[in-house]
């Protein structure tokens, strides 16, 4: 049983939906004194059009690195040392800002992470949504008005917050802002970075609605970082778990949640707070090992149950175990392809 | 705009008055925690001139009467606050009769002239060297000529302006060493005058510049590192505006707020004269006025200029207050709640 050829485990083809989104190998480093820390390294995926996909992983797992590496905003003293981010088609790792710039916001997108601090205290938020248009477009004066107010309605923020300034808002309010400050220009792709961690649970679920009725009336692609297992449960169409700079699992939220496949997503899901039973809490928080040195063999291996001797000396590659269903571990996927078999023969 | 409330103008302006009441009442007590009297300082001085002095000792005990001198310091207290709201401190006691404002109103043209043009133009340069040092997309090779400008703060700038005359005045004779205008001038709206106006000032101020403007430079490079890593910034380049646009509206515009507070702060020091550079250029400026009042004890005349200069202080971070509110929203809202 064990002995399954893991280079047949490729099951099935590739899906036809548009790739709007593809990260290839990316690797991303901060530079620091004592050594580089390796913040996402080797991460690969693919966004289809139309999907949200979420990233998942405890805090320090690389999240943010990787959506502003694929923003092309990696912050000193991170780099991109490696790999390409492909929207459309085409790269744009390594390309002048000049040419840069007009792929940001057009195609591109962010809701930050701190909704709080985001917008620029000091200037009126009808100027900080204009200036968005303003950079790409020739937009006539008395269009602007309209097209913002448009917006605001969309996501259900009353006409007033026009002439507002930052603090004059709640923070539901300002993170509605900058809702419709990223749909302002119709991106192909929305990256929001832990929308709504900030805000107070009921605002958290209103908000995330206003999130998920925007995507689909636009039809836009998102990458929803987040680490509400819950919430992420009832808001992607796909999941991606990190684990200490790599991707371990990605794959469809609902597979992922029933079967999960690596032993750090089964971690993950087990540790999902419920009502209805008690269960010992598993500890989750906190690597295992330093980011600036990373083991050699599977990023996983301190932690891991199933761990092997062959876990310790090569890294595990992507292997496919289902549509859009890919683990990076050898051992979880053969796991996965015989509980397949297994379930084949079950019904 | 975040807008002004009477109720924040209201606060603002008692702010004022205390700031003032209270510097005016050290100005009081500093002077006289010396030792001596200015009446004693100045028969002594004329004494020294004259080798003797007939009745000395009368003459200081009737002077002083007449100054109020011997009064009890509460009497002279409230007798001066009665002077600074009049804003009239009598005679100069050092050179009576002359009325102490004779002495201190023409020396100030010469330091606010001199003193604000150093401080806009320090801080224009300096604000602008900080920001462009404090900015992660300024050209690389721009970034490792700038901090070479800031290696003068680290002279005092009385040192510099010595250097400054050694070079440039003894040794080139390309400008004047000291004074405001050159003798034989007709002071008056004429084209000599205004030349020779020029031509003095040009030394003390550059030694001003040229030493004050890493200050600024030091806080805004700072400031600006911080604006640099704030979420608004990075979103604005996010959302793909041109970095000259990030740079201004989301970078300077947000950092300059301190900067603007400590040159107000600094506006006061516009009347009291930067000291030490009008000592060593003999500028006719109340920073050279000051200094001789001081030696000579002249209470009157140090009161006049130093109660000017918290005047003009307090004044001056009053309107701040007054203009930050339209600069910065947050303000008014804050002082509201
Ligand atoms: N400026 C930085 N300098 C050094 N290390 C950094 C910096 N920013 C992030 N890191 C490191 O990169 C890792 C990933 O950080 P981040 O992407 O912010 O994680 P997440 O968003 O998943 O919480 C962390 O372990 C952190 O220590
Ligand atoms: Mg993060």
């Amino acid at each position: 049983m064990s002995t399954i050829n893991t280079e047949n485990l490729i099951l099935d083809a590739p899906t036809d939906a548009k790739k709007v989104l593809e990260v290839e190998n990316l690797r991303v480093q901060y530079d620091t004194p004592r050594g580089a820390v390796r913040a996402a390294d080797d991460v690969s995926f693919y966004l289809k059009e139309k999907e949200i996909l979420g990233l998942v992983g405890e805090s320090g797992c690389g999240k943010t690195t990787t959506a502003m590496a694929i923003l092309q905003m990696v912050q000193s003293p991170g780099r991109i040392v490696g790999g390409q981010i492909r929207i459309n088609g085409r790269n744009i790792v390594g390309i002048p800002e000049s040419e840069l710039r007009k792929y940001r916001w057009t195609e591109l997108s962010l809701i930050p992470q701190g909704a709080m601090n985001s917008l620029n205290p000091v200037i009126k938020i009808k100027e900080q949504m204009a200036d968005a248009i303003r950079a790409h477009e020739n937009i006539k004066k008395k269009d602007l008005k309209p097209r913002i107010l448009k917006l605001f309605n969309d996501v259900g923020l009353p006409e007033r917050v026009y002439n507002m300034y930052p603090h004059e808002l709640s923070g539901g309010m300002k993170q509605r802002v900058c809702i419709a400050m990223s749909i302002v220009l119709n991106p192909s792709v929305i990256i929001a970075d832990e929308p709504t961690s900030a805000l107070d649970v009921v605002v958290q679920r209103v908000v995330a609605q206003t999130i998920l009725e925007v995507k689909e009336r636009l039809g836009v692609s998102m990458i929803m970082i987040g680490h509400d297992m819950g919430l992420q449960a009832q808001m992607v169409d796909r999941v991606a778990v990190m684990y200490a700079g790599r991707l371990v699992e990605i794959g469809p939220v609902m597979k992922m949640f029933k079967n999960p496949t690596h032993p750090y997503t089964q971690l993950l899901i087990e540790a999902i707070p419920s009502i209805k039973e008690k269960k010992p809490l598993k500890v989750t928080e906190g690597l295992t090992h330093d980011l600036r040195n990373t083991p050699e063999g599977c990023i996983y291996q301190f932690r891991c149950e199933h761990v092997e001797d062959s876990c310790c000396n090569e890294p595990p590659r992507m292997y496919q175990v289902g549509i859009d269903h890919f683990v990076s571990c050898r051992h979880a996927a053969e796991r996965a392809r015989s509980m397949e078999l297994l379930g084949g023969y079950h019904g | 705009m975040g807008g002004l409330t009477w109720n924040y103008i209201l606060k603002r302006f008692s702010m004022f008055l205390l700031t003032f009441w209270l510097g005016s009442s050290l100005i009081f007590i500093i002077p006289r925690l010396a030792p001596g009297d200015p009446v004693s300082a100045m028969v002594v001085r004329i004494v020294m001139r004259e080798g003797y002095m007939e009745n000395a000792q009368e003459i200081i005990e009737s002077w002083k009467e007449r100054f109020g001198l011997n009064d009890p310091m509460a009497v002279q207290y409230v007798k001066y606050l009665g002077n600074v709201v009049q804003f009239d401190f009598g005679f100069s006691l050092a050179r009576f009769p002359t009325d102490a404002w004779d002495i201190v109103l023409p020396a100030l043209p010469w330091s606010i002239g001199l003193l604000s043009v150093a401080s806009v133009i320090s801080f224009i340069i300096g604000n602008t060297i900080g920001a462009l040092m404090g900015w992660d997309k300024t050209p690389r090779w721009l970034k490792s000529i700038l901090p070479f400008s800031l290696t003068f703060t680290a002279i005092p700038y009385f040192m510099f302006g010595l250097l400054l005359i050694f070079i440039l005045a003894f040794k080139l004779h390309w400008l004047p060493a000291s004074g405001g205008y050159g003798r034989g001038v007709d002071p008056g709206w004429n084209w000599e005058f205004i030349k020779s106006i020029i031509r003095h000032g040009t030394l003390p101020l550059l030694s001003i510049i040229i030493t004050s403007s890493g200050g600024w430079a030091l806080g805004m490079r700072g400031l600006m590192i911080t604006a640099n890593s704030e979420d608004h910034f990075l979103l604005a380049q996010a959302k793909g505006l041109s970095p000259r646009r990030v740079f201004l509206r989301y970078g300077v515009r947000n950092a300059i707020m301190p900067s603007l507070t400590a040159f107000a702060l600094g506006l006061g020091g516009l009347v009291s004269g930067s000291t030490l550079v009008e000592f060593i250029f003999a500028y006719p400026g109340t920073g050279y006025t000051l200094f001789q009042a001081i030696q000579t004890q002249d209470y009157t005349v140090i009161e006049a200029v130093c109660n000017l200069m918290i005047l003009i202080t307090s004044g001056s971070v009053f309107f701040i207050d007054l203009l930050y509110p339209l600069l910065d929203p947050r303000i008014t809202f804050k002082s509201n709640k």
